[in-house]
């Protein structure tokens, strides 16, 4: 399981990317960090979520 | 710093908070805060930030007060409509509060300004509404190392952080750069509903405030999402910088505005 934004979720296994993709989120607009650090959005592809990582997943909207 | 009379009148709701008082006014009237736009989210900064007895408060636009406008910008009037928005909010401010020096900054924020108007700034507000113009102030901020508060707003929801030099994430750290413009959202369809941007704006004029002072705990290292139709407040920890930011960094590639201007210069409004 992965805590994302406080909630434990069953996408071990997928990378960043795959998971945001199965949410509402804009990947460009989205900051994400894992375990304490940010993760760079070059490395969504990469970073597979594993059992026991921690998310915060937060969208930015850009109006005034 | 002399409180007279007035003043005394004027602060005392503030002079009995043990939080502010009588040496946390002076700080107040002592104080350069600098809002950057005057929509939205600004026009509430900047009432909130003269109310409080602010010293000097810049305001930089380019803008005119258009009809439209009114529904959430609300320091400005009907009768304002056309006027220079600087203008406009500086007639508002000058009647609620003779104490606050205004200076108008009627002017786009650009690569080649931006560094000498906030140079002249303790604390600077984003209040614009676009990603380029958040991101030039963003970079501005982290270059000359000044501290600023950035926000946004459409629809219903917004998003609020603090960025203090050296103490937490910058908003490239969060986003990497300028998102790609979204075709099926446009300054024109892109609604906001008035009250949600003033919230937005309020709690922008309160870390002015607290910074200022030196009091409570400021959104470094965390950002506040608020969405009004849920009417949600959530909070998200990100607590440390990236190291690979661009230009907060260990070996940031923007060492100068000028070396990413094309980036600021999209001209959209999301
Ligand atoms: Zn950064």
């Amino acid at each position: 399981m992965v805590k994302v934004n406080g909630v434990q979720l069953n996408i071990d296994g997928k990378t960043i990317a795959e998971y945001i993709k199965t949410i509402q989120y804009d990947i460009r607009r989205i900051a994400v960090e894992r375990n304490g650090n940010i993760v760079p959005k070059s490395e969504y592809d990469n970073v597979v979520l594993k059992e026991g990582d921690s998310l915060e997943v937060v969208g930015f909207v850009g109006g005034g | 710093m002399v409180i007279t009379e007035e003043m005394a009148e004027r602060y005392s709701r503030h002079f009995v908070l043990k939080e502010i008082g009588v040496s946390g006014q002076k700080k107040l009237l002592q104080a350069k805060v600098l809002v950057i736009g005057a929509g939205g989210l600004g026009s509430a900064a900047l009432m909130y930030l003269a109310a409080a007895g602010t010293g000097v408060v810049g305001i930089a636009d380019f803008d005119k007060v258009s009809l439209s406008n009114l529904q959430r910008q609300v320091i400005h009037g009907s009768g304002d409509v056309g006027v220079d928005k600087t203008l406009s909010a500086e007639k508002f401010i000058s009647r609620l509060n003779p104490d606050v020096r205004v200076i108008l900054h009627n002017a786009k924020m650009t690569v080649d300004n931006i560094q000498s108007v906030i140079s002249g700034y303790d604390f600077i507000l984003d209040c614009t509404d676009s990603f380029e113009s958040k991101f030039l102030i963003n970079d501005a901020c982290v270059l000359s190392k000044k501290p600023y508060s950035h926000a946004g707003i459409v629809c219903f929801e917004g998003q609020i952080m603090t960025y203090v030099p050296g103490k937490g994430p910058c908003l490239r750290c969060l986003l990497g750069g300028v998102p790609p413009r979204d075709g099926s959202i446009t300054c024109s369809s892109a609604g906001v509903l008035g009250a949600a941007a003033g919230v937005m704006g309020s709690l922008q004029a309160i870390e002015a405030v607290k910074y200022i002072l030196g009091i409570g705990d400021l959104l470094v290292g965390r950002i506040l999402r608020f969405d009004a139709l849920k009417m949600q407040f959530s909070e998200f920890d990100f607590p440390k910088s990236d190291s690979g930011c661009a230009v907060c960094g260990a070996n940031p590639k923007i060492r100068s505005l000028a070396d990413n201007r094309a980036e600021y210069e999209g001209t959209g409004c999301m």
